[in-house]
C-alpha cells in the first residue's frame, strides 16, 4: 500500500497518508486529555502545601539526622521476626502452591472443574494485598508474628502458583511421552517426566518470592502483624524521627541483603 | 507376533492419518517403515503402544488385544514394547542412569520410583546395557551433557531395559550425522538380533532402511503401498511412495548385481 509509483521509479513510505494523519490525530487527542487532566488536578491541589514541600522535607530530614544508633539494640529482634515472617510465609506458600499449580496446569489437571477451582484460588489470593490479609488475621489469630506469617503465606500462594503452572504448561511433552511409553503410571510420569523439567523454575520462584516477601513483611507491623513495622509505627507515632531513620536504614540493609542472596541463588540455579 | 487389522486413525482435526492398515510382523523381524512426511508413520507406531488411540481396527501383540485394554492392563502391555524416539526424548535434567532406569517404571511402585530405589538386578542390567552401548563412563553425567549419538544410545538402553518383545523406533537418525546414523542403526539391528526382538523402524533415509532391515513397508497418505524385501524397492516403487523424482542414486548398489529387472531400469 505505501508503495507509490512515480515517474522516477517506485516511492516507498512507511505509512499511507491516511494512517499518518490518524496517528497525528491520536497524538492530538492524547495531549488534549493530558492537559485537561492536569487542570483538573491543579484545581483540587492546595498549592501552598506543595510550594512548602521542599522546606518541610529539609526539616524532617534534619530531625532524622543523625540516626539513633543506640536504638539498634531494640531492633535485632524485630529484624529477626521480619525475616522469619518472610521465610516461613514463603515456605507455607510454596507447599500450598505446588499442588495448586499441578491442578491448574492444563496438561496435568485431573478435570476442567478442578482447574477452574485452582485458578480461582490463584486469583483470589493474589487480588488481596498482604496488608489487608494481615488486618483480617490480626482480628482472627490476634496481633503478632503468626498473623503476619499467615498473611504473607496466603498472599504468596497465587503469585507462586501462577508462575509454577505456567512453567508446567511449557514443558517439553515428548519427554513425558517417552516416560509414558515405558508403562509408567500418571504419578510416575509426573515424577520422572515433569518434575525434573520444572524443578529449576520451582527453586527460582521460591527465591524470587522470598525476596518480595522480605520487603512485604517490613510493613505488616503497621497493622500489628509483627516484624519491624511495629517499631516503625510506634516511632512515627511519638515523632521519634531519629529512631525512624534508624529503622529505615535497617530495612534498607535487610532488603539489600535479601536481593543479594536471591540474585546469587538464582544465578547458581541457572 | 504383532498384528494390525484394518487400523484407521482420524485425528480430532478431521485428518485421516491411517486408512485401513493391516500388517503382520512375525517375532524377531525388523521392518523399516518408509514414506513421506505426514504419511502416518509416527501415527502407526504410536497406535501400537497407544500413545495415540486408533479410531478403528484391532491391534494384537501375541495374545493381547491392545486396543481394548484398560489403563492398568495397558501399562503392563507397554512394558513389552520399547520405544525409541526422534530427538531422543531423554529427560534432560536427569542423569544417564536415571534415564535408563526410567525404563523400569512400569515394574516398580510409587515409593521405589520416588526414592530411586530400583531393584539390584535392574541396576546391574542398566550398567550392563550402558557397557554394551559403550557409555559405561557416562552413567552419572546429566543427559543434556551428551552428544546426539550418545543420547540416542541412552534412549536405546531405556527401551531395552524394559525387557521388551519388540521395539517401536520413530526416526532414530533424524537429528544425527550420516556416520552416527549408521552406527545407531547398526546397533539397533545387532541388539534386535541378539535378543530376537521384532522392530518397526520409521525412517526417512531409504538407503539406511535397505541396509538395516529385513522387510520394507511403504506408507503413503495412510495406506500401505509397498510391502516386500529391501531389494524390491525399484524407482517405480519409490515413485509410488514418494512421488516423481530421480531415484536411481538413492537405491543401494548391491541391487545392480542380483536384481535383474532393476539393472534394466538403471540402463
Amino acid at each position: 500500500m505505501p508503495l507509490i509509483e512515480t515517474s522516477d521509479g517506485p516511492l516507498w513510505k512507511r505509512r499511507t497518508t491516511i494512517k499518518q494523519w490518524l496517528i497525528w490525530a491520536g497524538w492530538l487527542i492524547g495531549v488534549s486529555i493530558a492537559y485537561y487532566a492536569w487542570n483538573l488536578i491543579s484545581e483540587k491541589t492546595i498549592w501552598m502545601f506543595v510550594w512548602d514541600a521542599p522546606r518541610q522535607m529539609v526539616d524532617i530530614v534534619g530531625r532524622m539526622v543523625p540516626p539513633s544508633w543506640s536504638y539498634m539494640d531494640n531492633l535485632w529482634r524485630p529484624v529477626w521476626d521480619t525475616l522469619n515472617i518472610a521465610t516461613i510465609g514463603t515456605v507455607i506458600a510454596m507447599v500450598l502452591a505446588v499442588p495448586i499449580a499441578f491442578l491448574a496446569a492444563n496438561n496435568t489437571t485431573p478435570h476442567k472443574l478442578v482447574r477452574a477451582v485452582a485458578l480461582f484460588i490463584i486469583v483470589a489470593t493474589r487480588s488481596v494485598n498482604s496488608l489487608i490479609w494481615a488486618l483480617l488475621l490480626v482480628v482472627i489469630v490476634g496481633p503478632g508474628v503468626l498473623a503476619g506469617t499467615i498473611a504473607i503465606g496466603i498472599r504468596s500462594i497465587g503469585g507462586c502458583s501462577k508462575l509454577l503452572y505456567e512453567a508446567i504448561e511449557e514443558i517439553n511433552h515428548t519427554q513425558v511421552e517417552a516416560i509414558e511409553a515405558t508403562g509408567a503410571s500418571r504419578i510416575q510420569q509426573m515424577l520422572y517426566g515433569i518434575v525434573p523439567q520444572v524443578l529449576p523454575t520451582f527453586a527460582g520462584v521460591a527465591v524470587f518470592r522470598w525476596d518480595i516477601n522480605v520487603r512485604g513483611s517490613t510493613i505488616l507491623g503497621i497493622v500489628g502483624a509483627g516484624g519491624i513495622g511495629v517499631q516503625l509505627n510506634a516511632s512515627i507515632n511519638v515523632l521519634a524521627w531519629t529512631q525512624v531513620s534508624m529503622i529505615l536504614l535497617v530495612i534498607l540493609g535487610t532488603v539489600f541483603i535479601s536481593e543479594y542472596v536471591s540474585a546469587k541463588v538464582r544465578h547458581s540455579i541457572i | 507376533m504383532l498384528r494390525l487389522e484394518n487400523v484407521s486413525k482420524r485425528y480430532k482435526t478431521g485428518d485421516l492419518a491411517l486408512k485401513n492398515v493391516s500388517l503382520e510382523i512375525p517375532n524377531g523381524q525388523v521392518i523399516a517403515l518408509i514414506g513421506p512426511s505426514g504419511a502416518g508413520k509416527s501415527t502407526l507406531i504410536r497406535c501400537v503402544n497407544r500413545l495415540v488411540d486408533a479410531t478403528e481396527g484391532k491391534i494384537q501383540l501375541g495374545d493381547t488385544e491392545i486396543t481394548s485394554l484398560s489403563s492398568g492392563e495397558l501399562r503392563k502391555a507397554r512394558r513389552r514394547m520399547g520405544m525409541i524416539f526422534q530427538e531422543y526424548a531423554l529427560v534432560e535434567r536427569l542423569t544417564v542412569m536415571e534415564n535408563v532406569l526410567s525404563g523400569r517404571l512400569g515394574y516398580v511402585n510409587f515409593w521405589q520410583s520416588l526414592f530411586r530405589k530400583f531393584p539390584k538386578k535392574d541396576v546391574k542390567e542398566a550398567y550392563r546395557l550402558l557397557d554394551r552401548v559403550g557409555l559405561m563412563h557416562m552413567a552419572d553425567k546429566r543427559a543434556d551433557e551428551l552428544s546426539g549419538g550418545q543420547r540416542q544410545r541412552v534412549g536405546i538402553c531405556r527401551a531395552l531395559i524394559q525387557d521388551p518383545e519388540m521395539l517401536l523406533v520413530d526416526e532414530p537418525t533424524a537429528s544425527l550425522d550420516p556416520k552416527t546414523s549408521r552406527q545407531i542403526m547398526r546397533l539397533i539391528n545387532e541388539l534386535c538380533a541378539e535378543r530376537g526382538l521384532a522392530a518397526i523402524i520409521n525412517i526417512h533415509d531409504v538407503l539406511l532402511a535397505q541396509m538395516f532391515s529385513q522387510r520394507i513397508v511403504g506408507l503413503k497418505e495412510g495406506i500401505i503401498v509397498y510391502d516386500g524385501p529391501p531389494d524390491g524397492l525399484t524407482p517405480e516403487v519409490l515413485t509410488e511412495i514418494y512421488g516423481e523424482e530421480d531415484w536411481e542414486a538413492t537405491i543401494e548398489d548391491v541391487d545392480e548385481e542380483d536384481d535383474a529387472p532393476l539393472v534394466e531400469v538403471l540402463k
